[in-house]
């Protein structure tokens, strides 16, 4: 790749102010994003897609009193410019109010955090390829079929309003997630990471992992579904708590449609409801996972703290639900940290009688949000633990279970790593540790590979 | 100055045109140009096929796309969002050295088709180190002066902003007046996307697509913590105009859909058990899409998508291909992407491919496989031994200019009854004891396409050929060879509806297409019911 192209922060400034300027509204606000996206993606230990590419938008917010409508662009002419300010401001005035619109934000404070690294925005199509390489080539000769997905980005975003609010951060992230399969099709095994820093992926490590699953998955057997002690692997762990931390949000907790909502009105914050064991922060300075200071709004995200020893301490609050629930907003910094244990994931093993071993989840879907209540399978690396040793590959099983059961059914923890936790493999900052649970409820077997 | 005059003098010599863009040197587009302007996109394409092809490229296509789409939601009685967002840029892919290489941008103009062009084949050469095998594309026509555009009565873009905000306003409080329904939420999507396709092959085309999604969801909250919801699942999005919002009258649905909600606070918790399901097609589309559509998918099944999506049960193909039982003689699956109003229907796909109509699944044996120019030769065997030609079946897609395209599926749609017209009242009244289930719900399958499960919006007890009372907390588990061919009638053209997804997720990069799934009410036999109502 070229040199990244993204909105610099004095670009950014300059352009918000003219995009300001052009503005009638009562209030305006102007939020610029802008990346370069470099990517490649492998299968059959070759490449077989990639892509560069650049783009950046402008969205113009635009009100009158209380009537709020927004229009975007990446067209940055004068002519663009203007007509996405026009349409903001044509379509708000046609709007009904919106009796919820608190204004925009003045200036802010916000704290130091900017999770930009050269190495993940210098990161060349060469340098890409050569990492493939080094999973792909040990997977040929070792007769394994590897297939993969190495993204990485570098951008920026800002918000400026009419009431003189600026705020810029830029960042970069990257992720390299691989799927080892064996060519008779019975073995299948996953390694991924994800970082703002490219220097902290190791492609060999991570490749090695996936190939190691691979052999030891061949010609899985099947067990019978039921409740399971199961040791969750970090990213098959951040795939679940992923869930319960979207869930966090005040107001639908205050409407009563939601687990946190408490029988007969308000919502259950200052009650315990997880294992003591369990702690999980927001905190975008903190460099394992580092966030956007701001959000959408220019609002801060500062650090939260969500559940502290099982105990509900917040929920995630907008400026007009915080306002009428007379608390501070808290935004959605999108990122956590989840405490851990001193228990590695060999001793878990070590210490299980009979239970399973899971690398990650697939396809995980809402059932019930009266009980945060998901599905979704096992795949790429699903183990039998027998007698204190992993004793053979087993077929992939159908879960339903909450994140709120299995965080109550803790055995042990252990020390929290950062993952790739999304499905696609693009994640966001999450850490989490490995956890062995009991009580994991397995309802089908499933024949994929 | 002309547009084309305009191009011909590059950016930089322009960028002074703009008043500001002094400031912002590399950020400012070359001048207001309209992209979509016949003689400029063919002037920037032609510039960018010849820049690859002669910086080695021994294939190109570029894409030049202007997606406008505007949202807009409320929730019970206030707006909640209105955004309107335009989007411009190209892609230009190229071959070198027998690997792919693609770069884009938003910057639209002469220069700048030159320089991605060039990035598109060093993006190539890096890839082609760690190449194996060169790529073969199937063969193609070349489309010189192609036209191409969705059926259209009503553009949404044109309709007034207050016509859609009342709309949706009286439907949420036509809801609102039934008795326990809480809180709902409604919402439009509208999107239209004009492309030109242009390659090293002699094809030029130029398409317009549109698409509209009206959309609600409505929550009843009832004693002791308990709520449940109902979305407007009978309303599918569709490739029209604002025609579609109209014709699915929200404001006269909301109601039922509310009541329905209300019903289901009360309604019997299913007991867990092997039942006999009759399908509703505002449901069984997604079925169809989840273990038919995908699983038939060529990149899927050749491994190009281990690593997200996933691989297929279809597998090894030699094995499947005219072999594999799908279902029985009555079940015929079809590709296409010509019905009016098909999220999937195009007039030319992203190579340029006329796609054409193919049975995947014919009298209950898989015949075929979805492919692009890229995945059509793999399939050579079989198609010398059928008498077809090697030939793509049009299925290659992107869902921006920014993103490559791919193999995205066609339409593919479950066909009525062959031989009459199977009305719904048959299918159920030839089941003991069953639910009727209606509407999609929650789904999740796994990455072979085996193992499913499914719930719903609306569950109907059957007890001995007739419907006696509401069930909830439903969701059935399937395993997908069993279950088609454990359907042991199929509806006829009467019970047919087309379903379908505005944003179904493929690929690494993530890309969403829109795909429509017809199909007619169906009946299955002996299914595995959960029930999904755990408390916490």
């Amino acid at each position: 790749m070229a040199e990244p192209r993204y909105l610099s922060r004095a670009d950014a400034e300059a352009l918000a102010q003219k995009v300001l300027s052009f503005t009638t509204a009562d209030e305006a606000r102007v939020n610029l994003n802008s990346s370069t996206t470099g990517n490649t993606r492998w299968a059959m230990n070759q490449v077989s897609t990639s892509g560069d590419s650049y783009d950046a938008t402008v969205t113009v917010t635009a009100a009158f009193g209380k009537k709020v409508a927004s229009a975007t662009t990446n067209r940055f002419d004068d002519e663009g410019l203007r007509q996405v300010v026009q349409t903001a401001e044509r379509l708000a005035r046609l709007v009904p109010e919106d009796p919820e619109y608190l204004g925009e934000l003045g200036p802010q404070q916000y704290v130091q955090s900017e999770p930009y690294f050269d190495a993940t925005a210098n990161l060349t199509p060469e340098e890409r390829a050569r990492a493939i390489m080094q999973i792909a080539g040990p997977a040929a000769r070792q007769n394994l079929v590897s297939t993969g997905f190495l993204v990485h980005s570098t951008g920026s975003n800002a918000v400026a309003t009419k009431r003189g609010l600026f705020a810029y951060a830029r960042s970069t992230g990257v992720s390299l997630t691989s799927t080892v399969r064996t060519p008779d099709g019975t073995g299948s095994g996953w390694a991924g990471g994800g970082e703002n820093d490219w220097a902290r992926l190791n492609a060999a490590a991570l490749g090695e992992r996936a190939i190691r699953k691979a052999e030891l998955s061949r010609n899985p057997r099947a067990v019978e579904p039921g409740e399971w002690t199961v040791i969750l692997e970090p990213t098959a762990v951040a795939n679940m708590v992923n869930l319960m931390a979207f869930a966090l949000n005040a107001r639908t907790a205050d409407e009563g449609r939601s687990f946190f909502s408490k029988q007969g009105g308000g919502n259950k914050l200052g009650e315990k409801f997880l294992d003591e064991r369990v702690t999980i922060i927001s905190d975008p300075a903190d460099p394992r996972i580092a966030a956007n200071p701001f959000g959408n709004e220019g609002l801060p995200n500062r650090r939260q703290v969500w559940v502290e020893n099982g105990t509900l301490r917040n929920l995630a609050y907008n400026r007009f639900w915080a306002q009428r629930s007379n608390r501070e907003p808290t935004g959605n910094p999108g990122t956590y940290l989840m405490s851990g244990g001193d228990t590695s994931v060999e001793q878990m093993i070590r210490s299980t009688e009979r239970g399973l071993l899971v690398t990650r989840m697939w396809y995980i879907r809402p059932v019930d949000p009266r009980t945060i209540l998901f599905t979704g399978l096992t795949r790429d690396g699903t183990f039998l633990v027998e007698n204190g040793r992993i004793t053979t590959a087993v077929k992939n099983l159908r879960w339903n279970e909450s994140p709120i059961f299995l965080l109550n059914n803790i055995e042990a923890m252990s020390e929290p790593v950062r993952v790739s936790a999304s499905e696609d493999g693009d994640g966001g900052a999450v850490m989490v540790p490995a956890i062995k649970a009991r009580d994991f409820t397995f309802t089908s077997l499933s024949d994929a590979v | 100055m002309k547009r084309r005059e305009f191009l011909l003098h590059g950016a930089a010599a322009t960028a002074a045109l703009g008043a500001g863009s002094a400031i912002l040197p590399r950020l400012a587009a070359a001048a207001p140009i309209d992209p979509m302007d016949p003689a400029v996109s063919r002037d920037l394409a032609m510039r960018a096929l010849e820049a690859a092809r002669a910086a080695g490229a021994s294939y190109a296509d570029v894409r030049i796309s202007g997606n406008r789409s505007q949202a807009l939601g409320t929730r019970e009685r206030q707006i909640l969002f209105f955004n309107d967002a335009e989007s411009t840029g190209f892609g230009v892919r190229v071959i070198v050295n027998g690997a792919w290489g693609f770069a884009a941008s938003r910057e639209v103009s002469a220069d700048e088709v030159v320089r991605v062009a060039r990035q598109a084949v060093a993006q190539g050469r890096a890839n082609s180190a760690a190449r194996q095998r060169p790529l073969e594309l199937a063969p193609v026509d070349a489309v010189p002066n192609g036209r191409w555009s969705s059926p259209l009565e009503t553009d949404p873009f044109n309709v007034p902003i207050e016509e859609k905000v009342d709309l949706l306003l009286r439907a949420n409080a036509e809801a609102l007046k039934v008795n326990g329904a809480r809180f709902v939420t409604s919402s439009m999507n509208f999107l239209r996307i004009d492309k030109t396709f242009a390659s090293t092959d002699g094809s030029y085309i130029e398409q317009t697509l549109y698409r509209s999604y009206p959309q609600m969801n409505i929550t009843a909250v009832g004693e002791g913590g308990d709520f449940q919801s109902r979305a407007s699942t009978d309303v599918a999005p569709r490739a029209m105009g604002y025609e579609h919002v109209r014709q699915a009258n929200l404001p006269g649905n909301a109601g039922r859909w509310a009541e329905e909600a209300v019903r289901k606070l009360t309604a019997k918790p299913v007991e867990p058990g092997r039942y006999d399901l009759v399908l509703l097609p505002t449901h069984l589309w997604l079925t169809i899409h989840e273990s038919i559509a995908h699983p038939t998918e060529l990149d899927r099944i050749m491994g190009f998508e281990a690593n997200y999506a996933g691989t297929s049960f279809i597998s090894p193909i030699a094995d499947f291909l005219g072999k594999f039982r799908y279902g029985r003689d009555f079940m015929n699956i079809q590709g296409e992407r010509s019905t009016p109003g098909g999220l999937s229907s195009i007039g030319w796909d992203d190579e340029g491919v006329k796609p054409d109509e193919y049975l995947i699944v014919k009298n209950g044996i898989l015949n075929d496989l979805q492919t692009t120019r890229e995945q059509a030769p793999m399939l050579a065997d079989w198609y010398r031994q059928t008498g077809k030609p090697v030939r793509s079946h049009g299925n290659s897609y992107a869902q921006n200019w920014n993103v490559v395209q791919f193999q995205r599926m066609p339409n593919v749609n479950l066909l009525p009854h062959p031989t009459r017209d199977v009305p719904l009242d048959e299918l159920i009244g030839g089941v003991e004891n069953g639910i009727l289930i209606d509407g999609d719900g929650s789904f999740s399958i796994d990455q072979q396409r085996y193992n499913a499960q499914f719930g719903g919006q609306v569950f109907k007890e059957i007890r001995n050929g007739r419907i006696v009372g509401d069930l909830k907390d439903v969701a059935y588990q399937m395993r997908t060879p069993e279950f088609w061919n454990g359907m042991d009638l199929i509806g006829g053209q009467s019970t047919y509806f087309i379903g379908g997804s505005f944003f179904d997720g493929k690929g690494q990069p993530s890309q969403v297409n829109a795909v429509s799934h017809g199909c007619p009410a169906a009946r299955f036999r002996g299914v595995n019911v959960i029930n999904t109502g755990r408390r916490a």
